[in-house]
């Protein structure tokens, strides 16, 4: 398990358990964390599991894929630390990780 | 209008659960239409996720998405339902006991006797682009889809995406337009390939503007666009002028026209149902796979399946209320393998 922070639009922020191997996004709805929708349920087919990556993290998380950028075309207020949390998969090095949820989802 | 389709049954969404439904309806003599906003048939399976893994349907390990949608389409071809693709149903009026007027956005009407919600999670409706403030303008300055061309001659046009409809739009629009720009939040495009040379080609020659970055606000009055603001990716600021928005972002599931039908609907997007023939609380109306509610409600598959097989055996009351219905198995009836297709198994002499 690592501790995963998730701050919302108005600057709340939740620290919540992340297993290892799962993903961001399940993180999120298993924990109870609002402002991710996850409406596809975690295929990478719709967008509204949008997260920005805090600046210090965006190397260690990654970029995103070619299908991922695709579905980001759709999300709203697409920045470049834009990620899919359902494309991210939670690792020993993500402890502390600390990502921000957009205002809104669709 | 033309004469309504008179026809036992009809099922509004033509997902795996509406699909199922027609075997199991058809197992029993009840012949059905499918209404279903898409253009294809298979409802998510085949709009969101074709080509993802499904590992939970009972006896089948594995299959894609789609896969599951051809098997089922394969199944029920013995009952040879009838698909009305593109159409979205707006209303469903009671007429008599039990009569159901069932009316598509097309004008298209239906009378049955029975009518099957399989909506999943309600209807695929365009996208609102991420932009604040769209409201006032939709229908008037900002449009999801393209109707008429003409309607956008000479006019100063805006398309964001960069799928195949933002693409083939730009195409099309490009000649009649007085000026044309293209927003697309990067450089590279979703739309099929040829597409996208065709327009660098159009960018090139000067015929359209190609603007790379995110639509962030719009100016106008009384519905009528007048500017929109545009980020683009260098970070700079700049204001554009246009009569007209066309904003491609994809489809999302809205509940639709069934909020409107006059159930109580748990959480404002499921319709409670009884759990013996998930019949909602107008009988003769029932709810099966994802937009049903009842306690201990899974959104799975196989849960759809099994309301569907329930639903049948109730509707059949509605559709010949005269008759007593004899339960049968497939493997061993011989009027159910005759219904399929299949030849009956030779008796076996004694």
């Amino acid at each position: 398990m690592v501790k995963i922070t998730f701050i919302d639009s108005d600057g709340a922020a939740r620290t919540v358990e992340g297993e290892v191997g799962s993903t961001l996004m399940e993180t999120a709805i298993n924990n109870g964390v609002p402002g991710i929708e996850a409406e596809c349920g975690g295929a990478c087919a719709c967008s509204t599991c949008h997260v920005y990556v805090e600046e210090a993290w965006r190397e260690k998380v990654g970029a995103p894929s070619p299908m991922e950028e695709d579905m980001l075309d759709f999300a709203y207020g697409v920045q470049p630390n834009s990620r899919l949390s359902c494309q991210i998969k939670v690792s020993e090095e993500f402890e502390g990780l600390v990502v921000r949820t957009p205002d809104r989802q669709a | 209008m033309s004469e309504p389709i008179k026809t036992d049954i009809v099922i509004i969404g033509a997902g795996p659960i509406g699909l199922f439904a027609v075997f199991e309806l058809g197992l029993l003599d009840m012949k059905a239409h499918l209404i279903d906003i898409l253009d294809k048939i298979g409802g998510q399976c085949a709009e969101l996720y074709p080509e993802k893994p499904i590992y939970d349907i009972p006896g089948i390990p594995y299959t894609s998405a789609q896969g599951l949608v051809d098997a089922l389409l394969l199944q029920i071809k013995p009952f040879n339902p009838q698909f009305h693709l593109n159409e979205m149903v707006e209303k469903v009026e009671k007429i008599g006991d039990p009569l159901f007027r069932v009316t598509t956005d097309q004008g298209k009407q239906f009378e049955c006797k029975v009518v099957v919600i399989a909506a999943g999670g309600g209807s695929f409706q365009p996208k609102r682009p991420p932009i604040p403030g769209v409201e006032p303008y939709e229908g008037k300055s900002l449009f999801y889809s393209v109707r008429r061309m003409e309607q956008f001659r000479d006019k100063r046009i805006l398309i964001v995406g960069g799928g195949d409809s933002a693409l083939d739009w730009t195409l099309n629009l490009a000649p009649l337009a007085r000026k044309l720009t293209l927003i697309h939040r990067r450089s590279e495009f979703r739309a099929a390939p040829d597409s996208v040379n065709k327009m660098k080609v159009l960018a090139e020659a000067g015929k359209i503007d190609l603007v790379l970055g995110q639509v962030t606000a719009l100016h106008g009055d009384g519905g009528q666009l007048h500017k929109a603001t545009v980020k683009t990716n260098d970070g700079a600021i700049s204001e554009l002028e246009c009569d007209a928005l066309l904003p491609f972002f994809g489809l999302t599931m809205k509940l639709g026209p069934v909020a409107n039908w006059g159930f109580e609907l748990k959480n404002n997007e499921l319709i409670p149902v009884e759990t013996a023939a998930f019949e909602t609380s107008v009988p003769g109306i029932f709810a099966i796979g994802d937009i049903n509610w009842y306690p201990g409600k899974l959104k799975l598959i196989l849960s759809g399946f099994h309301e569907g097989a329930l639903m049948a055996q109730k509707a059949y009351h509605y559709c010949y209320p005269q008759k007593r219905l004899v339960f049968q198995y497939t493997t061993s009836s011989s009027s159910l393998q005759k219904k399929l297709g299949v030849a009956p198994q030779t008796a076996q002499p004694a």
